[in-house]
């Protein structure tokens, strides 16, 4: 069978790919575009590690078909940093060691953004309700919810300064 | 997965054809949060995939002008949760449809999806019946309403023909001193499984006696069970104590689960009736303030 024909837009870039049905944005990201940021971790839509933006909603890519993201909008690990300038998201994770084996953070990193993208100010039972569908199996999550409440803090603070 | 033919009509009449004239099987395609996985582990293995969500009309989550309110097949959890008219009109519909998996999957996951997924322990369905939610169905025939507890007919199975799909779900308009609820029993606070789910509508006078009601239990049977009898112990009511313990009864008299992982029988009879007993009191404060 012939493969679909996608064009969408990837962190702000015009993409084109072929893809088959049954493959999902995570094998499209990974495989057609070479974008190895976004994990897999349980392919079911458990796990949360191929968390990715869709048209502005937090997705799981895996339980995306590639071919359903046409006319659409991607956003991913890739377009966190701003060249060598990392998302304070980003920052805070590596000072409070919210990571060890890394497959996770991607995901979670997305995730949180997201969170903080529609609510600046969020609580500690709020972030942890927003990350439920982020598996972690190393650091037992509380540096990672201090990270975000750590890295929601500075954010609000240079918003306020600017 | 190999060769599945994939399209995404923008009517539901090339939807219906598409649907109709496909020799094997054709699954309707709108969050995929249950398909995706099902076919995934080739428990479900389509010919033909047909997305709905380029069907504008599927998008639709509208307050009708008689009151009611139309949900199209592609609106999304995540949707409902951020409509506030909706969450005053059906907190309890909202907050069982929020219930279905993580941010995530809510930024996918459909009401009606859940409704045709035809799982028994689906958390937006017994809400769905509880608030008298009609199904509209499109097929190669025309268009047929019937009520959210005849779409499934057993787990995983639905009473569509082929060629049918569920293109919305109708609520009815709310009278004033109404509102409804939804509890569940997992054993941990988050992204699990209901061991039992309860609905409640209620419909309040102004002294605060119920003038109607509907109670909907999901998990204890092969498919959610409308019970009446737990409707009429709180019809006429305040739901002072022995209003509730009947309504209670009726419910763990109606419930018919089978033992697993998840709970026991014996348990999950008993808990039915607990939380018929909890979701209609919480039903009933948000009916007297409404």
């Amino acid at each position: 069978m012939a493969k679909h024909h996608v064009s969408a837009t990837v962190n702000g870039d015009p993409v084109e790919f072929l893809c088959e049905t049954s493959q999902s944005l995570l094998e499209v990201l990974r495989e057609e575009l070479q974008m190895t940021g976004t994990k897999e971790g349980c392919g079911t839509g458990d796990c949360g590690a191929c968390s990715v933006m869709l048209d502005g909603r937090l997705v799981c890519s895996c339980l995306v078909l590639g071919v359903e993201t046409e006319g659409k909008s991607v956003e991913t690990i890739e377009g966190m940093a701003k060249g060598d300038e990392l998302h304070p998201l980003q920052r805070k994770f590596i000072q409070h060691a919210a990571l060890q084996c890394g497959i996770c953070t991607p995901g979670f990193l997305v995730a949180s953004r997201a969170l903080l993208e529609e609510n600046p100010d969020p609580t500690e039972t709020e972030i942890r309700f927003w990350l439920a569908g982020n598996l972690c199996r190393c650091t037992g999550y509380d540096k990672i919810v201090r990270a975000v409440m750590d890295a929601a803090q500075e954010m609000r603070e240079s918003a306020n300064a600017r | 997965m190999e060769d599945i033919r994939y399209e995404a009509p923008k009517t539901v009449k090339a939807a219906v054809a598409l649907l109709a004239n496909e020799p094997g099987l054709a699954k309707v395609l709108a969050g995929g949060t249950d398909l995706l996985v099902q076919m995934r582990a080739e428990t479900v293995n389509p010919q033909l995939l047909v997305d709905i969500k380029k069907i504008r009309e599927t998008h639709a989550l509208k307050r009708l002008p008689d009151g009611g309110w139309r949900i199209g097949a592609s609106v999304t959890g995540a949707e409902m949760e951020e409509h506030k008219r909706l969450k005053k009109d059906w907190p309890g519909l909202v907050e069982a449809t929020d219930l279905i998996g993580s941010t995530q999957i809510q930024g996918r996951c459909t009401p009606v999806g859940n409704l045709c997924n035809a799982s028994p322990a689906a958390d937006s369905v017994p809400a769905q019946i509880a608030a008298g939610a009609i199904a509209v169905i499109v097929g190669p025939n025309g268009t047929r309403e019937i009520p959210a507890e005849n779409v499934a007919v057993a787990p995983g199975r639905t009473s569509l023909a082929k060629g049918e799909l569920v293109v919305a779900l109708l609520l009815p308009p709310r009278p004033k001193h109404s509102s409804d609820a939804y509890l569940r029993f997992i054993p941990r606070s988050e992204m699990d499984i209901a061991v039992v789910g309860c609905g409640v509508s209620l419909t309040l006078d102004v002294d605060g006696t119920c003038t109607a009601a509907r109670v909907a239990l999901g998990a204890v049977g092969p498919r959610a069970i409308l019970v009446g009898d737990a409707a009429k112990a709180l019809i006429g009511t305040k739901l002072e104590p022995a209003a509730l313990e009947a309504a209670a009864a009726a419910s763990s008299a109606a419930a018919m689960p089978i033992d697993d992982k998840r709970g026991t029988k014996e348990f999950r009879i008993k808990i039915a009736g607990v939380l018929t007993r909890r979701t209609a009191e919480i039903a009933y404060e948000r009916a007297r303030k409404n």
